[in-house]
């Protein structure tokens, strides 16, 4: 199992320019927020379930971008259906990197349905995603990263991480307006209209 | 002058949407959406995006307006409970969100199961900062999705359009 936020430090240093970067709600944020902040990043820090969606609508006005989501088991549970939607619109652009630790640990540690028999990467595929790929023990990382930053989309990578408690890292704003409005300004360069 | 039952307002839905620059027409499909979603899927500079559940349209759509393209999200009134967390999306981030609405559990209903959706959908829509906009006349459709997407593209709000069952014509299922 991997340490978090050295996971997530290590998928996005150097990252590629056209790489645009989605958070899903509580630790995924903090994670990429932990890397270092960047005009790039939209990090939901609410609207539990809809990282998923945004992303992919994300994708299909950005053809141009690499988008990559950063989503806990929660989140993904929770909206196991949009990754038939994903799916079934097929953006080559678009990589889902789930971050599993099989628990919800920002409310005590409870946990999720992939701490039970519930796979992730199985639901994924089953759900039409052609790339896959789960990854349990800690190792290098090099193939995961060509994964996430150039491999042929829609895809999916599972990721066993330690469920732990670490300090939060904020992101740019909590304040959705002003968070959106410079994201959307760096995504479309001309102006956020 | 027209008649009533001459007017296509699936038609008039249609003209505003590629007037306003609506490219991403997400749905969970309903018989109301149909000539509607027929239209833009014939056409080659259109996104159609069959959803899963109605909540999706609303992240799908803010992604979109993110990187520059318009959407309209497509659903039955009972879709609309299915979207409460998701409406507060659009409003904290102020992204314009618009969606158009077929009503059931009003006029004729006959299925019980619609009625209490059916009544909540503007309470609910209002209590998530959405402002309704009402069609009840087939010659009003246009102009109210119109004057909607002004309002929500314009003012960077919640807007949602519903379409009164009267309007629509209550469904029947006829028996034998």
């Amino acid at each position: 199992m991997f340490q978090r936020r050295a996971l997530v430090a290590s998928l996005l240093e150097d990252r590629p320019a056209n790489m645009v970067v989605v958070s899903s709600l509580g630790n995924p944020t903090w994670d990429v927020a932990a890397v270092g902040d960047h005009p790039l990043n939209f990090n939901f820090i609410g609207a539990m379930g809809q990282a998923g969606p945004f992303a992919l609508g994300l994708a299909m006005a950005k053809p141009d971008k690499r988008i990559v989501l950063f989503a806990g088991d929660g989140e993904l549970l929770m909206s196991l259906g949009v990754l038939a939607t994903i799916a079934n619109q097929a953006p080559v652009n678009l990589a889902v990197v789930a971050l599993d630790n099989e628990s919800y640990v920002e409310t005590g540690n409870q946990p999720t349905a992939t701490a039970g028999p519930t796979d992730l990467e199985a639901v994924a595929r089953a759900c039409g995603f052609v790339q896959t790929r789960s990854v349990v023990e800690e190792g290098p990382l090099d193939d995961i990263r060509d994964m996430v930053w150039q491999g042929e989309g829609p895809l999916f990578v599972n990721i066993k991480i330690v469920a732990e408690a670490l300090p939060l890292v904020f992101p740019y704003s909590f304040d959705g307006a002003t968070a959106m409005n410079r994201f959307r300004g760096a995504l479309n360069e001309s102006g956020t209209g | 002058m027209q008649s009533q039952e001459n007017i296509d307002w699936h038609q008039d839905i249609f003209d505003v949407l590629e007037c306003q620059g609506i490219d991403l027409i997400a749905h969970v499909p309903d018989a109301g959406h149909a000539p509607l979603i027929r239209k833009c899927d014939a056409r080659n500079d259109m996104d159609v995006v069959t959803l899963t559940t109605e909540e999706e349209g609303v992240g799908l759509l803010c992604g979109a307006w993110a990187g520059g393209r318009k959407g309209v999200l497509l659903m039955q009134s009972s879709g609309v409970g299915n979207c409460i967390n998701a409406l507060a999306l659009p409003v904290i981030c102020r992204v314009p969100f618009l969606s158009i609405i077929s009503m059931r559990g009003e006029w004729g209903e006959f299925i019980p199961w619609q009625v209490p959706m059916g009544r909540g959908t503007p309470k609910v829509l209002e209590a998530m900062e959405v402002s309704v906009f009402r069609a009840d006349a087939k010659e009003k459709v246009g102009e109210t999705v119109n004057a909607a997407g002004q309002f929500a593209f314009n003012t960077r709000r919640s807007a949602a359009v519903l379409l009164s069952q009267e309007m629509l014509g209550a469904k029947q299922f006829k028996e034998g």
